[in-house]
């Protein structure tokens, strides 16, 4: 369970994350929209004290921060609750996708070096990518990278995985095959937040979607509410400027097959 | 043209002695700067409030002054200054004077260096239940390493080339020792050569190091 009350973060004076307040239940998958710029990223980082809030309660998994009284250790416990997949993959550069898994289990203690392998090698054999196992990063295609990101992230078992954009910087021809391996994920009870810009994806995996903007979460509910039904005007602004966004860039794509 | 090159390769086993007093003086210097390089580059980056300023003054002093000045404000000046220095040895001011002047290079290379490993690395580290210190021994130092190391072996070259500077407080190392030789035998340019030429087979000795094991360190990096 995440329960997130009160949260505010300003970036030199400018508010960027205004009293947020929300929970996510156990297995639960929610997506978070938005247009860029409205926090979300921040919101994501948050949660794991990659950001410091200025104010407000974080409480995931068993363990609570109160920013007011927060101690490193408290910190520290925070974030073993999750784990974060991130848009630019952030994979180790220095290490094989293996190691990418094992060297964080086994530095925090997580594992043993060998229960490390077992677990590195039975995950990426679930994200399909088992045969990469001793590639860097770099002579690995972003698809791919994501993916060794996402068996990362699993690896250390968190209680909630977070996602931010985790297809945003991808080419088109590995976004399917990543949101493939997210939308399994999701089906396996884990609790997850995912922000994105993918609309038909939210619509499928997600339980419930969140709309953010300005630093406020504005609306909230059932993927077929907010997407069929938006309540609040912002929402459905955003809503139709994304629609209209995608058809023109089908028509681009369209155009561009035309004139190939 | 008068030339006598049989002279020089005669002469060339006399020097060669002094090339270990030659590398004991780069590395050594080489190893102190490095220390203190790593210091004051983590002082740098970590923005340590007053710390900042005098390291950015130390920093500035070594850079913009002649390493000769400096040599020799270290064996003459100081002594002057903190009398329990008096019985300082040449090679000790010469090993402190390099130090201290290629500290200040190498601090700027390795803050560098560490600023240049993405930030994102040490986040995903963090993520992924790592602590901060863990990320930088495991993360982001190889990759800083990596980053440094060509300009930091550029001034391992410069500190072999540049050690020539101790014969002018007394040192005898492998230019002291060719001075010599030509001043006996007035044959000027092949004992000078003959110090060149050997100057210049230890720095392409160590280019070619230097080369295998930046090749070593890049193959992750590699597509
Ligand atoms: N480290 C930072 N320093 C200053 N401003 C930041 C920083 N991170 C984010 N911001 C600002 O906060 C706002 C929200 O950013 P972000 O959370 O990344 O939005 P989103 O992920 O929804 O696009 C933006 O205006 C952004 O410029
Ligand atoms: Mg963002």
């Amino acid at each position: 369970m995440i329960k997130v009350s009160g949260l505010k973060k300003a970036f030199n004076n400018i508010e960027v994350l205004k009293d947020i307040n929300f929970e996510v239940n156990d297995g639960e998958t929610v997506a978070i929209i938005g247009p860029s710029g409205s926090g979300k990223s921040t919101l994501l980082r948050c949660l794991n004290y990659l950001e410091k809030p200025d104010a407000g309660l974080i409480s995931i998994g068993g363990v609570t921060a109160e920013t007011k009284k927060v101690k490193k250790s408290t910190i520290n416990r925070l974030r073993m609750e999750t784990a974060m997949v991130f848009q630019h993959y952030n994979l180790f550069k220095n290490k094989t996708a293996l190691d990418n898994i094992t060297y964080p289990l086994a530095a925090s203690k997580k594992a043993g070096s060998e229960e490390a392998v077992k677990i590195g090698e039975r995950l990426l054999r679930q994200v399909g990518i088992l045969d990469k196992a001793k590639h860097y990063p770099v002579s690995l295609s972003g698809g791919q990278q994501q993916r060794v990101g996402i068996a990362r992230a699993l690896a250390v078992d968190p209680h909630a995985l977070l996602f931010d954009e985790p297809t945003s910087s991808l080419d088109p021809e590995w976004v399917g095959e990543v949101l493939k391996v997210i939308s399994d994920i999701s089906k396996n009870d884990k609790t997850m937040i995912i922000v994105t810009h993918e609309m038909d994806f939210a619509r499928e995996i997600a339980d419930r979607v969140i709309f953010m903007a300005d630093g406020n979460i504005v609306e909230e509910g059932h993927p077929a509410e907010v997407f069929d039904n938006p309540q609040n005007e912002r929402t459905r602004k955003f809503l139709k400027k994304y629609m209209q966004r995608a058809a023109d860039s089908q028509e681009r794509t369209e155009l561009e097959l035309l004139t190939v | 043209m008068n030339f006598d090159i049989g002279y020089m390769i005669e002469i060339i086993p006399e020097l060669l002695v002094y090339i270990p007093i030659t590398l004991y003086l780069a590395i050594v210097s080489m190893l102190i700067a490095v220390i203190i390089g790593v210091a004051l580059s983590l002082i740098l980056v970590n923005k340590i409030p007053a710390a900042v300023q005098l390291s950015k003054l130390y920093i500035s002093f070594f850079r913009g002054t002649p390493v000769l000045v400096q040599l020799l404000m270290i064996y003459f000046g100081l002594p002057q200054l903190f009398p329990w220095l008096n019985s300082i040895s040449a090679v000790n001011a010469a090993i402190i004077a390099f130090s201290l002047n290629t500290s200040a290079y190498l601090a700027e290379i390795f803050r560098a260096a560490l600023t240049s490993v993405d930030k994102g690395q040490t986040e995903a580290a963090i993520s992924t239940g790592l602590t901060y210190r863990q990320a930088v021994w495991g993360i982001v130092l190889p990759q800083a390493i990596r980053n440094a190391v060509p300009a930091t072996g550029n001034m391992f070259i410069g500190l072999i080339k540049n050690s020539s500077l101790a014969f002018t407080i007394g040192v005898t190392e492998l230019l002291a020792q060719g001075k010599l030789l030509a001043t006996a035998t007035l044959q000027f340019f092949e004992a000078y050569l003959a110090v060149g030429i050997i100057y210049w087979c230890m720095t392409i000795l160590y280019s070619w190091l230097q080369k295998w094991y930046e090749a070593k360190i890049n193959k992750p990096y590699e597509a």
